[in-house]
């Protein structure tokens, strides 16, 4: 009979978790490699296709740093969320609800100010929205033990149906001439791009400043100590005083308003106007959940791997089109790899022994 | 049939990370015979115990079970060969039945109904060995000895020769050490063989038949229990006697660090486990509170501390109300906690030791500028502290899981006792120290006393109990049911006393 044994690994590398990475996005590769070979497609001409589409070219290129924006961004505060052992599933309402909270004030005090001005209100206020969205199952969770999973998972769905509620009824812009979403934003309010791209440059730079921001304050303050605590071992966080509360309170508001800025950038650098939820986030916070993972929750890595997600993002669409396949084959190329990444930590935290014997 | 009649292993060696753990080792084991392993905090009796089950791989030696080489790769091989192990963190689901837990770990469960169908073993193994175990009942339901009891059924009932036990007798309480030593000797009239590693070294001399001693992860010495004493025990094991003796010397009656006014505290099954208790603590004093596990101890200290809820009732430390407050507002107010879960409780362990050097002492400012951790000065203390408590590790950038049970402990005492605090709350703070480590916790603790410390000590040990309380109070079933001076002639009775057969 086969015998399989699971034990822990009694000893750990930083090197070795580097290879299990490696290791699992190439066995994640092949298995998508075999998924195409199912759909006819050449697998290596498929895979080649995806990368060269999103990092072979100078457009490809420009395209997946425009989408790795959000999802560096979102990645990073999906990080401390995850650190703490909250986990955060609702990035892609509070990214939503940035980009309402933020097209409100531009909309309404953009035409009067400039842009020095209104953008970092802007900014500002789409980091209230996702911490607002982002605090709502955080106190649900420490006042009444109310699963941050579903709560989280849930909310995605209220903000995107009162987005679109708020686009075809109340915010319906005159412009639109009767299609749903809100008036432009005033040119003072819009993103600057660098020229020839989508690449709203201040996001990106915001995006960054963040991840060191995030990585110095995990690594070097006393929050970031507790929060490593609690994600190491709850009950030393509570033998140690750590106010949990006082924590997952900030925590998800950092996390839910980094997703908010996210949503700033989405709507104020690419869109210009808020439209249906769908167009606003191509569902960048679900994205983003494995980017933090990828990253092994270090912000900072977080860049690395927000990249390779949007260069996944921008190759599937390429080749979505060059080949005909079906519109569902980047979520099937992300979630395979999601599923390996997860096993490959599995088998870097454990040692498999599989043997023949009676 | 034994499967095993003579167990050998042969230079074995094993490093981490390049820092040896295991130099060269040997050691036999015969049929019938009890071998105790001594050592150290951090000897390496974990490790070479971990290879004999298959846990982990030496890098070079040999293992020969009746003089032919085997290769142990995984703790089943070393069940197929006959070997056992119980851990010193018992690996039981604590809302399973003692029958399903027996039935995940045994080999030979039936797919269909495997609780009825193995059921009629395990009542008649408990039998063979004289265990009092009801198998319907929950794992969370048992004390620590019975739990005990449990693992080592388990291995029997998978065919086990050889048993591995690793500290076995440091969570359980006189009479439970009792019953485990007679279950111990029937296997062994069975022609069982037992490995059992303890700090304790009359434990040694009641129950083994020969000694090992290593040190700093090599066989110093291997002898009879018949031809040896306590004393020379000692010195084969740190090379010099242990003293034993510390003096208390009298100390004048001090203000009062803690009071504790009439508090309910409930347990984890939501009854009152303490009920209404009060005491105080003084400066220049050590209380102790003995009593048989279980008695609601665990509760007082966590309530007292801040980690559990107290229903009703006042808890004042140094005149400050801290009822109900987080630990660390308690902590400032001054209060220390050498947790009595302290694997649960005490550390991070996936974080560095230098880390965990500083857990609930981070927001002191000499440990944080505004709102930066200053690692300079945390290194410096994490330095200090494994110097002064001699935690043997080879750096401070480890991760705390790595240092032996008894590393993590000195590292947690250090951590609580080095900031002086005017009351500390320790329990059980010996359990799992070698004999030179506890001699100098116990001195330490006198240190403080005589500084002016008031200290809350939660023991089972008597003999420790005796030696260093001013007050020794005797829990049970949630009450105190006597409080005595440290000379009083009815500490006689204190077997009674903890019994609950005698309220003075
Ligand atoms: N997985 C590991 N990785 C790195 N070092 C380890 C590991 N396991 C043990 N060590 C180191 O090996 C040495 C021996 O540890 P071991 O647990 O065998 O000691 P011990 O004799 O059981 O001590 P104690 O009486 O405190 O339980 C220690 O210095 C410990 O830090
Ligand atoms: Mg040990």
């Amino acid at each position: 009979m086969l015998r399989i044994k699971v034990s822990d690994r009694a000893t750990t590398t930083g090197l070795r978790s580097f290879m299990t990475n490696i290791a699992s996005l190439v066995a994640g590769l092949c298995a998508i490699g075999l998924i195409f070979v199912a759909c006819g497609v050449n697998p290596f001409y498929a895979i080649s296709k995806i990368f060269m589409g999103s990092f072979g070219s100078m457009y490809g290129f420009k395209e997946t740093v425009t989408k790795a924006i959000p999802l560096i961004i979102i990645g990073g505060g999906l990080t401390l969320a995850f650190r703490s052992r909250f986990w955060n599933i609702g990035a892609e309402g509070q990214l939503l609800m940035g980009a309402i909270f933020s097209t409100w004030v531009g909309l309404a005090w953009g035409p009067n100010l400039p842009s020095w001005a209104i953008v970092p209100l802007m900014f500002a206020a789409g980091f209230l929205g996702g911490a607002l969205w982002g605090l709502i199952p955080a106190i649900l969770k420490i006042r009444f033990s109310i699963n941050e999973v579903i709560s989280t998972l849930m909310l995605n769905y209220i903000c995107a149906e009162f987005m679109t509620l708020l686009i075809v009824g109340p915010w319906k812009g005159r412009s639109r001439f009767g299609f749903p979403g809100t008036d432009n934003l005033p040119e003072s309010a819009i993103l600057g791009v660098i020229s020839g791209s989508r690449i709203h440059y201040v996001t990106l730079i915001l995006a960054l400043v963040f991840a060191v921001i995030l990585a110095v304050v995990v690594y070097k303050t006393r929050f970031g100590y507790e929060v490593r605590v609690i994600g190491e071992n709850p009950d030393a966080g509570r033998y140690a005083g750590i106010n949990f509360f006082k924590t997952s309170l900030i925590v998800m508001a950092v996390s839910g308003g980094m997703a908010g800025i996210a949503g700033v950038g989405e709507v104020a650098g690419i869109h210009h106007y808020l439209t249906y939820p769908a167009s606003i986030s191509s569902g960048y916070g679900f994205t983003a959940i494995i980017v933090a993972w990828l990253a092994k929750l270090n912000p900072l890595y977080a860049v690395v791997s927000g990249l390779f997600f949007a260069g996944i993002l921008v190759g599937g669409d390429a080749i979505q089109i060059s080949l005909g396949l079906p519109a569902a084959t980047v979520q099937i190329v992300n979630g395979t790899l999601l599923v390996f990444l997860i096993m490959g930590d599995f088998f870097f935290k454990n040692k498999i022994t599989i043997r023949w014997g009676k | 049939m034994r499967k095993i009649k003579k167990l050998e292993m042969r230079g074995i060696s094993k490093s981490f990370q390049g820092n040896p753990a295991n130099r060269d080792i040997n050691l036999t084991v015969n049929s019938g015979e009890i071998l105790g392993l001594l050592g150290e905090n951090g000897a390496g009796k974990t490790t070479l115990m971990n290879i004999l089950y298959g846990l982990y791989q030496p890098d070079s030696g040999q293992i020969l079970i009746n003089d032919e080489e085997v290769r142990l790769t995984s703790p089943l091989d070393s069940i197929h060969h006959g070997i056992g192990m119980v851990h010193q963190h018992f690996m039981l689901v604590q809302n399973h039945s003692v029958l399903e837990n027996i039935a995940l770990g045994y080999e030979k469960t039936p797919f269909f109904f495997p609780k009825i169908r193995i059921r009629d073993k395990v009542v008649e193994f408990a039998r063979r060995f004289n265990f009092a175990m009801d198998p319907t009942m929950k794992i969370w339901q048992l004390s620590a000895g019975e739990q005990q009891r449990v693992e080592i059924i388990k291995a029997l009932l998978n065919g086990a020769d050889l048993l591995i036990l690793d500290e076995p007798t440091s969570v359980l309480t006189p009479q439970e050490i009792e019953d485990l030593f007679h279950i111990l000797k029937d296997m062994k009239a069975q022609g069982h063989m037992v490995i059992i590693i303890t700090h304790k070294l009359d434990e040694i001399m009641d129950i083994c038949d020969r000694v090992t001693v290593i040190q700093k992860g090599t066989v110093v010495g291997s002898a009879d229990t018949a031809t040896m004493d306590k004393r020379s025990l000692a010195r084969m094991m740190i090379g010099r006697e242990v003293l034993f003796n510390a003096e208390r010397e009298q100390l004048p009656k001090g203000d009062t660090v803690l009071k504790v006014d009439g508090i309910t505290v409930k347990g984890d099954k939501g009854t009152p486990v303490v009920k209404n208790m009060s005491f105080e603590v003084y400066e220049n004093e050590i209380f102790g509170v003995a009593g048989v596990a279980g008695n609601g101890q665990r509760e007082l200290g966590e309530a007292i501390t801040g980690i559990r809820a107290i229903e009703t009732g006042r808890v004042e430390v140094k005149g400050v109300d801290t009822t109900n407050m987080s630990p660390r507002r308690i902590y400032d107010a001054g209060l220390s906690h050498i947790p009595e879960e302290r694997i649960r409780f005490g550390i991070a362990p996936g974080l560095f030791l230098y880390d965990n050097s500083i857990l609930k002492q981070h927001h002191l400012k000499k440990f944080s500028k505004k709102l930066f951790l200053e690692y300079s000065q945390i290194r410096d203390h994490a330095k200090s502290l494994v110097e002064s408590y001699r935690v043997s590790t080879h750096s401070i950038d480890v991760q705390t899981k790595n240092l032996s049970g008894g590393n993590i402990q000195k590292l947690i005492l250090g951590r609580e006792i080095s900031e002086k605090p005017p009351l500390l709350v320790a329990s059980h703070p010996t359990y799992g120290l070698d004999v030179g480590a506890t001699e100098y916790l116990r001195e330490e603790l006198l240190t403080r006393r005589r500084e002016g410390g008031a200290i809350l000590l939660f023991s089972e040990d008597l003999e420790e109990v005796m030696k260093l309380c001013d007050r020794i109070a005797v829990m049970f079933e949630g009450e105190f049911v006597g409080v005595l001076d440290s000379g009083d002639p009815r500490l006689a009775d204190i077997g009674l006393m903890m019994a609950g057969s005698l309220r003075l």
